[in-house]
């Protein structure tokens, strides 16, 4: 792509991906979660593959790189899962506690972020899971219709 | 013969697509039980102001589970289905 | 907007979107045809989810600085979020399987390419 268009998204990805982050961290105050801002950092990551090229952006970003970190996520989610098992599978057993768990007045309130027991850290394991999935799905696909294959 | 019959089928599904339509509820008071509990209790029972993360990690985590298995799933057979094919000399 | 739509209209609208997707998973024969017939009925479902739980005169439900009013149900937006998700790994899939077609036989027409031969 030309010189323009190169510069601009050298300073636009640093935005989208606070943006993205923002998304994700806030999940249980605001509208968003897991989901959606690992949406917007993917998308993030489809705007470099097609300023640069895909053969430039595969020699930083490795696809193993990609694969520890969505099973990283993965089994972040499952051992959060397993950790209220005194009571039930997928116990919230951080509400109450100094970590997470303030409990917030009810009714209409301005949001503290330290409140939600264990969905804020679901939420940063599930966006890990969709940004290391959507960008490798981006990512062999570009290069594989340019005429080149990844190995193994 | 078989044109005939496949607009035949396609013509009295959307038939009785449309005519379910008048006999749902009226839009705009859905039977609401299950979702009043969970608007009422889901401060104090979750600690969480957002209903829909609440609802989507605690009351039915199960499915937000399975829809992580999904993703994993669709990644890897994308990426098994553009793997470069090696040479056979030995390789397994 | 406090208005009422009239008379169950977005469901005649789901009626046509799922009309529209079967028509032309049925009879068109180019393979990129028919994933764009499947994307437009899994939006028609998409749609149908939502407007099931909607309120008349609702907000979103979210406590932060909520306005005043009564909320929608929420557990037909948690399924829905489930459901985009999955039609987002199924179109991943179909189109790189319709790639690798490409590659082994050469033209991408859905009756030339039924039977598997070598």
């Amino acid at each position: 792509m030309s010189k323009i268009v190169r510069t601009i998204s050298n300073q636009l990805i640093l935005f989208i991906l606070i943006f993205g982050l923002y998304i994700i961290m806030h999940g249980h105050i605001t509208p968003g979660g897991g989901f959606q801002g690992g949406a917007v950092v993917a998308s993030g990551a489809a705007l470099i593959i097609v300023a640069f090229g895909s053969h430039q952006v595969q020699k930083r970003l490795k696809e193993r790189h990609l694969s520890i970190m969505e099973s990283g996520g993965a089994l972040i989610f499952i051992g959060l899962a397993f950790g209220g098992l005194a009571t039930v599978f997928f116990y919230n057993f951080l509400v109450g506690s100094p970590v997470f768990g303030h409990i917030p007045p009810s009714g209409p309130n301005p949001g503290n972020i330290w409140t939600g027991g264990v969905i804020p850290l679901m939420n940063i394991a599930v966006g890990l899971k969709v940004i290391a999935g959507l960008s490798a799905i981006v990512l062999v696909m570009a290069l594989a219709s340019s005429g080149e294959e990844i190995e193994e | 013969m078989r044109r005939i019959a496949a607009a035949v089928s396609l013509t009295v599904l959307v038939a009785l697509l449309v005519a379910s339509a008048f006999l749902l509820h009226p839009f705009g008071n859905p039977p609401s039980q299950m979702d009043d509990y969970m608007i009422q209790n889901s401060q104090a029972e979750t600690g969480a102001n957002n209903v829909v993360a609440a609802v989507l990690f605690d009351y039915r985590g199960f499915d937000t589970l399975g829809e992580a298995t999904i993703l994993f799933t669709a990644v890897t057979g994308v990426m098994m289905l553009f793997r470069a094919r090696r040479k056979e000399e030995g390789n397994r | 907007m406090t208005g009422s739509i009239p008379f169950n209209i977005p469901y005649l609208a789901v009626a046509a979107l799922i009309g529209i997707g079967l028509y032309i998973i049925i009879s068109k024969r180019n393979l990129i045809k028919l994933v764009m017939g499947i994307v437009i009925l899994e939006a028609g479902v998409n749609l149908f989810l939502i407007t099931l739980g909607y309120r008349a005169g609702g907000v979103a439900p979210i406590y932060t600085n909520v306005p005043e009013g009564v909320m929608v149900l929420p557990v037909p937006q948690a399924l829905t979020l489930t459901s985009i998700v999955i039609g987002v790994s199924i179109l991943a899939l179909m189109l790189s399987m319709i790639v690798r077609t490409y590659r082994h036989t050469g033209d991408i027409d859905a009756e030339k390419s039924r039977r598997m031969k070598g």
